[in-house]
């Protein structure tokens, strides 16, 4: 328990990236964001226009977090720290959606349904 | 085995020199996990004030992840019609009727000062002073832009189409219950975004920094990031679903 004090100040500066990553994934950015736009410009509709939209977000959420937040090169606690909380997330949708149909269905019975 | 003993060892002792394993050169990350909770040691390696960001930011993604919930909720259950968003943000520039034009150079605008701001925690890790103050205070400028045009997309949907949080002369009355809370609650921490950048990028060239080095770039940076991130899911859901 000597050394590893020493070495914590040198190794706890984070790696370094070259500044084209960061202006290539920027790019990139751009272009799924004008893709994401061009779904609603060109007026896609149904499945086809909720999976693009889907995609493009994931992909975009997944750039900003992996590259710009530098999650990619953090160790794997961190990653499960970040990761697994957001599950209730996806639980609490699932739940929500269900009592949703639910309420509008009430809602057509009770109030369109003399 | 004694090899697999040894390198366990070392791992615990010198985690910072294997950073690498969790690209999986060495260990399996699933190792490396083990090992970081039951070294006799902090578990995250790395400065609190990042750790306490993270976390600060998995709290805000609950909080946003239930307004945006509460808003499939509403709009799913709403028996009115609720009104295409497409429409509703349209502009008119120069005679010509484009969709949702000022949305767009809202996420444009956004996505440029994530980028920004990322050169910036880089030139700050560099040491380069001078770069990181110019480029904190570009992103801290392009995100005030963001919330002059949320202000003025505020005004009109207000003022010209008569939306309110409890009412919408355009279809289902949940739909400014929804815009008003995500919107608003975003554009709070854009706000709350540039003032924490200008007070940082002051600090950096103040040289508050120089001896206890510029992770506080980074933390910042994780914070703008996360703005960024967020405002992409409401890109998608509010506007774009």
């Amino acid at each position: 328990m000597k050394q590893p004090t020493e070495t914590q100040h040198v190794a706890s500066q984070p790696e370094q990236h070259p500044i084209s990553l960061y202006l290539k994934v920027w790019l990139l950015l751009f272009v799924l964001s004008a893709c994401s736009y061009m779904v609603d410009y060109f007026q896609f509709q149904g499945v086809l226009r909720w999976t693009l939209i889907l995609a493009f977000m994931f992909l975009k959420a997944g750039l900003i977090i992996m590259i710009f937040m530098h999650l990619a090169w953090e160790r794997m606690a961190v990653k499960l720290l970040l990761f697994l909380p957001p599950i209730a997330i996806l639980i609490f949708i699932a739940l929500m959606s269900s009592e949703a149909d639910y309420v509008f269905i009430t809602r057509i019975l009770s109030f369109f349904n003399p | 085995m004694p090899n697999d003993k040894h390198r366990k060892i070392n791992q615990t002792e010198n985690q910072d020199n294997n950073q690498d394993n969790s690209q999986g050169n060495n260990a399996s990350p699933w190792q490396s996990v083990v090992n970081d909770w039951s070294a006799d040691k902090q578990s995250f390696d790395m400065p609190w004030g990042k750790l306490m960001m993270w976390i600060f930011l998995l709290s805000d993604t609950f909080i946003f992840s239930i307004f945006l919930t509460s808003y499939m909720n509403v709009r799913m259950s709403a028996t009115a019609a609720w009104p295409n968003p497409s429409e509703v943000f349209a502009l008119t520039i120069a005679g010509h009727h484009i969709p949702l034009v000022l949305i767009a150079i809202m996420t444009f605008i956004l996505i440029t000062s994530s980028g920004t701001m990322a050169m910036a925690v880089n030139y700050a890790y560099q040491g380069n002073k001078k770069k990181t103050v110019y480029l904190m205070l570009a992103t801290a400028l392009l995100g005030a832009s963001f919330i002059g045009m949320q202000a003025f997309e505020w005004t009109k949907l207000i003022v010209e189409e008569g939306v309110r949080p409890w009412e919408n002369p355009m279809g289902a009355n949940q739909f400014g219950a929804a815009f008003f809370m995500i919107t608003g609650f975003h554009g709070l921490h854009v706000s709350a975004g540039v003032i924490y950048l200008s007070v940082i990028a002051k600090r950096v060239s103040q040289g508050k920094y120089d001896k206890q080095g510029y992770h506080i770039v980074e933390i910042t940076g994780l914070y703008w990031h996360f703005v960024d991130l967020v405002w992409v899911f409401i890109f998608a859901f509010f506007y774009l679903w």
